[in-house]
């Protein structure tokens, strides 16, 4: 077991040395590296959490009126909507209908109209996607602030820790990395991965655009919605184009991140998910010399 | 090898999906108000209050807008015409007989009509209300600062609170009709953009939008701008009124602090 050498916490991310060398089939030499530090992995975790129970509660909000505008204002004797799910009678039965940018689609049993019980209900998400399951606009309220206050806090917590222990440096695409970056995407589609222990360059990427983009554009299209941040900084108004339309960009940002989710499960699976998970967990990671 | 590996990946999917699945309704405890789970949750309310409260100066204003933003009539939400007796005899006389009441914790309470509303400064203002369901809406108010009331009332040291009774009934429980109430803290009372509206879009407050008497809180949500106000009394604490919230709807869950 590799417990006896392995290398203190804090220290680069890819070193050099391995821990406990296993000889695998084809003479290739795999070892343990130290990959997350604690800092990384805490704050990966309560941002799981957080974007669990954030999702969640937001599409819980988001019922009280499913409908999307762009501007300041809520199109109601005028038509600004861009997105809205709603449930229509259609030869005496109920229909979902979602309709974007002026196209109506049917979604009966997924939007505007789902299973509920034995029957149906007209209710833009089916429960399972919404924190309560069923309608109650004011505890979805409270869970969302509250993570918000976690996430937001840990987004701090971690950019600080990553500042002084180096973990930003390894977000950063290089100048190689960057060059890499057509043969990166075709090894991706080839389901090739590297396992050296290294952020590769979608990676990088995805994650700087996670931190460093999505997380802080949800944070300030959610904040410009609140009616007493932006009488202290009516800015915010300008910057997004109007209340209504940061209230549809945190949604489309939110499609955003749970499509980066989808895919970083997918990652995690197709690169071998039990080295993925331990080294999201205890830090180690099992590299290979050369990438499979 | 590779069988195993696969097996066990599908394995590691499927059991993600299931535990998914099993979650659904896991959370619905938290709607009950007595959780103890939702208390700690509520916690952050007080802390969004209290950091909106050490960030927004008292003078910090909520934005105005252009008349050209005004696209639509105000869109009228929750009560929209009180079916209650007293309410509809004064609506039918246009509110002549109307008289708001200010009392509580004031040296000199006030009982003052609708004419001598108008008659007292004015404030013109164009904003937007926003609900707290995620619409909003651009309009132009017309009323008087809540704060000259107040001075005119001369406010004890001791109050905390403003609380606005109002004549809409909600629900009828046990103990009789529920009716709708709200309360603010004294800074946003004495807010500058704080006023009883009397005139929408330059007419008349109607009836759908609060008449006579309704109350802008620009910094807030729109459940905290009580509608068809007949009483507005100063206290010291929330816990004589409703189940002690502070309002029709924080009685129900909603925070308490709506600026968020």
């Amino acid at each position: 077991m590799a417990t006896t050498t392995r290398a203190e916490p804090g220290q680069e991310l890819a070193r050099s040395e391995t821990a406990g060398e296993h000889e695998l089939a084809s003479g290739e030499t795999a070892g343990l590296v130290y990959r997350q530090r604690l800092a990384t992995r805490l704050t990966h975790w309560v941002w799981a959490i957080s974007l669990f129970f954030m999702l969640l509660s937001g599409l819980q909000i988001f019922m009280a009126r499913p409908d999307l505008y762009i501007g300041q204002q809520s199109g109601f004797g005028f038509d600004n909507s861009v997105l809205s799910i709603g449930a229509r009678r259609v030869d005496g039965a109920m229909a979902g209908v979602t309709t974007v940018f002026g196209h109506s689609f049917d979604t009966t049993g997924w939007l505007g109209v789902v299973p509920q019980g034995d029957g149906q209900a007209a209710k833009s998400f089916p429960g399972w996607l919404t924190i309560p399951g069923y309608r109650d606009l004011a505890t979805g309220r409270i869970v969302h602030f509250f993570f918000a206050w976690v996430l937001v806090t840990t987004l701090f917590v971690w950019l600080a820790a990553s500042a002084v222990n180096g973990h930003l440096r390894d977000l950063v695409p290089t100048g190689r990395d960057l060059r890499h970056l057509p043969g990166d995407v075709l090894d991706h589609l080839r389901l090739r991965f590297a396992h050296d222990g290294r952020y590769n360059v979608l990676q990088k990427l995805s994650y700087a655009g996670v931190l460093f983009v999505a997380l802080p554009v949800m944070i300030l299209t959610g904040l410009t919605m609140s009616p007493g941040v932006v009488a202290k900084f009516p800015f915010l108004i300008d910057l997004f184009g109007g209340r209504q339309t940061a209230r549809t960009i945190h949604f489309v940002v939110m499609l955003a991140l749970v499509l980066f989710f989808l895919v970083h499960i997918l990652m995690v699976v197709l690169a071998g998910p039990l080295n993925e998970l331990r080294s999201m967990i205890t830090g180690w990671y099992r590299t290979s010399e050369k990438s499979r | 090898m590779s069988r195993f590996t696969l097996s066990r990946r599908s394995f590691l999917t499927g059991s993600a999906v299931a535990s998914t699945s099993a979650l659904a309704g896991c959370f619905d405890p938290l709607g009950d108000g007595d959780s103890k789970v939702r208390g700690v949750l509520e916690s952050t309310n007080s802390l969004t209050y209290r950091v909106q409260r050490m960030l927004l100066g008292s003078d910090d204003l909520a934005r105005e807008y252009s008349e050209s933003e005004i696209r639509q009539p105000q869109r009228p939400n929750g009560t929209t015409s009180p079916s209650d007796a007293d309410y509809q005899q004064l609506a039918n006389e246009n509110f002549a007989s109307y008289r708001l009441k200010l009392d509580g914790l004031v040296e000199k309470p006030l009982e003052v009509s609708l004419d001598e509303i108008r008659a007292m400064p004015s404030r013109t203002q164009i904003t937007r209300h926003d609900c707290v369901e995620g619409w909003s809406c651009i309009a132009k108010w017309t009323g008087v600062p809540l704060a000259l009331l107040l001075d005119e009332a001369k406010v004890k040291p001791s109050a905390r609170f403003v609380v606005f009774g109002c004549f809409d009934t909600m629900e009828n429980s046990f103990d009789g009709p529920v009716k709708y109430y709200e309360s603010i803290d004294l800074i946003d009372a004495r807010h500058p953009q704080t006023i009883l509206a009397y005139g929408l879009d330059g007419k008349p407050l109607p009836v759908s939008n609060g008449a006579p008497l309704r109350v802008r809180v620009e910094r807030q949500l729109g459940y905290k701008m009580a509608k068809y106000i007949r009483t507005i009394t100063l206290t010291d604490s929330l816990s004589g009124y409703g189940t002690g919230s502070g309002g029709y709807w924080e009685d129900r869950g909603y925070e308490w602090f709506a600026g968020i």
